[in-house]
């Protein structure tokens, strides 16, 4: 009944996988300690208490975890900029990126692609030799996540460094100001927390056991066909 | 770039250079390597030293940008005795002892820094909760003060203290950078006091924690380690980072 062993992730995809996951979760964690000294979103180049805000979350005020939560933030960033960083130059050097993540030809057919919106609405994995790639919706999202999100997620970061836009400042320019920088931020973080929370519902849909042991030992199961 | 000259960049240029950008490994941001935060902010520290190896100076705003709200945060008016009296007064008795490895150890008045030549940046100000606002500041340069007391040559830090018990150092790179001055004046007027009269300090490449309020010291030093719990200034005792270029 058990399918074929296949050989699934890279050794440096599975690394700096598991490194991003961790200091992701880090940074989520360390960057609400930090957004908790003021909960209000502003757009632009300024924002404070008492300045007309863009969104006012719902959250208490505390002023009072910034400490720990800025070098655990700044910790967890570089780590997540090093992964990320040896991540796409191997990815791009390698051919990762163009060979698993952008979407075969055939995949990007409308009806392959209905196909994939009925089975994800269905929750049914792809088994047999589907299973051997990722799917295009799949494809799609990783893409949108290592090529934009991230990226974004950096530079917006980086806009609110002081020291750093000493040195680019056209980072300003780039985001519309430091606060407009600090929205986006908050924002893209959203988006990726989304894709955390649909990414490990997928993993539990595919089968969590041999997705997650694919992911550290780089074996994968290949699920059979169903039968007809 | 022949290769001469390069390896003799590599060997004394450089070395120079890099010390000078860094401070050397006593530096309050390179002390704390075997500890993972010590050792991100050393990193980052780095780099952005690197990055600013040119000394470029922070964007400056055209008065329309001047913020309408600008927070005040911390001690807004020091419950010291001395200060109170002083402030009454027109801050007219108040002096800025400038002591330590200098050639000729001085206090000056608010008059005589205002006699200095004097610079007005219109600027971001970044603070560590979250917030930012522009406001102009005019003051005398830190440089244009510590070349009149005439810094020795072994003077690496300068310390500065507040009225309220804050205090913090700040390396050559950042103590001699044009934009690093003594503010007497916001916004075309008097340093209020909620904003820290008569003179705070203005450290625009780094957090706003860094730009001291109530100043009433300075003095030059070879070292840090020895002052407080050796970490640099009073926040990194709190736990917050020395170098905040963040």
């Amino acid at each position: 009944m058990s399918g074929a062993i296949i050989r699934r992730h890279s050794g440096w995809v599975r690394v700096t996988h598991w490194l991003s996951a961790a200091a992701f979760l880090l940074l989520l964690v360390s960057g609400i300690a930090i957004l908790l000294a003021l909960p209000n979103l502003y757009w632009g180049e300024t924002g404070a208490l008492g300045a007309p805000a863009l969104i006012e979350l719902p959250l208490p005020v505390n002023l009072e975890q910034t400490g720990w939560g800025r070098n655990l933030h700044f910790l967890a960033a570089w780590v997540l900029v090093i992964a990320g960083g040896v991540y796409l130059l191997i990815g791009m050097i390698s051919g990762h990126i163009r060979h698993d993540l952008v979407p075969a030809p055939d995949q990007v057919q409308p009806a392959h692609l209905a196909q994939e919106i009925s089975d994800h609405l269905r929750l049914r994995p792809a088994r047999g030799d589907e299973a051997r790639r990722y799917n295009a919706l799949q494809k799609l999202s990783y893409l949108v996540v290592v090529l934009l999100l991230f990226p974004v997620m950096v530079l917006s970061g980086l806009t609110m460094s002081p020291g750093f836009t000493t040195a680019f400042p056209e980072l300003f320019t780039l985001f519309g100001g430091r606060h407009s920088a600090r929205t986006i931020h908050f924002l893209a973080g959203c988006l990726l927390t989304l894709f955390l929370i649909v990414h490990v519902a997928q993993v539990f849909i595919g089968g969590a056991w041999n997705l997650t042991r694919s992911m550290i030992t780089g074996r994968y199961v290949l699920p059979p066909e169903r039968g007809r | 770039m022949t290769g001469i000259s390069r390896r003799q960049w590599l060997a004394g240029g450089g070395a120079l250079a890099t010390s000078a950008a860094l401070g050397g490994c006593d530096a309050p941001a390179l002390r704390d390597l075997a500890n993972p935060y010590g050792l991100s902010n050393a990193l980052t520290f780095a780099t952005q030293r690197w990055l600013l190896r040119h000394q470029p100076l922070v964007r400056e705003f055209g008065p329309e940008a001047i913020s309408t709200v600008f927070p005040t945060i911390n001690t807004t008016d020091p419950k010291d005795e001395a200060y109170q009296r002083s402030k009454t007064a027109g801050f007219a008795d108040w002096r800025l002892p400038v002591s330590g490895l200098v050639a000729r150890p001085a206090a000056f008045s608010l008059a005589e820094l205002r006699a200095m030549p004097a610079r007005t940046q219109i600027t971001l100000h970044s603070c560590e909760q979250g917030w930012s606002a522009i406001a102009g500041w005019t003051g005398a340069p830190l440089s244009h003060l510590l070349a009149t007391v005439g810094l020795q040559p072994d003077a690496r830090y300068i310390v500065i203290r507040s009225v309220d018990g804050w205090w913090d150092s700040y390396d050559l790179f950042d103590a001699l950078h044009p934009q690093t001055i003594l503010a007497y004046g916001m916004n075309g007027a008097d340093l209020p006091v909620a904003h820290g009269a008569p003179v705070r300090l203005r450290v625009e490449r780094q957090l706003g924690y860094k730009s001291l309020k109530y100043l009433t010291s300075i003095e030059a030093v070879a070292r840090v380690d020895g002052i407080g719990k050796g970490r640099g200034s009073m926040v990194a005792e709190l736990g917050f980072a020395w170098y905040a270029g963040i």
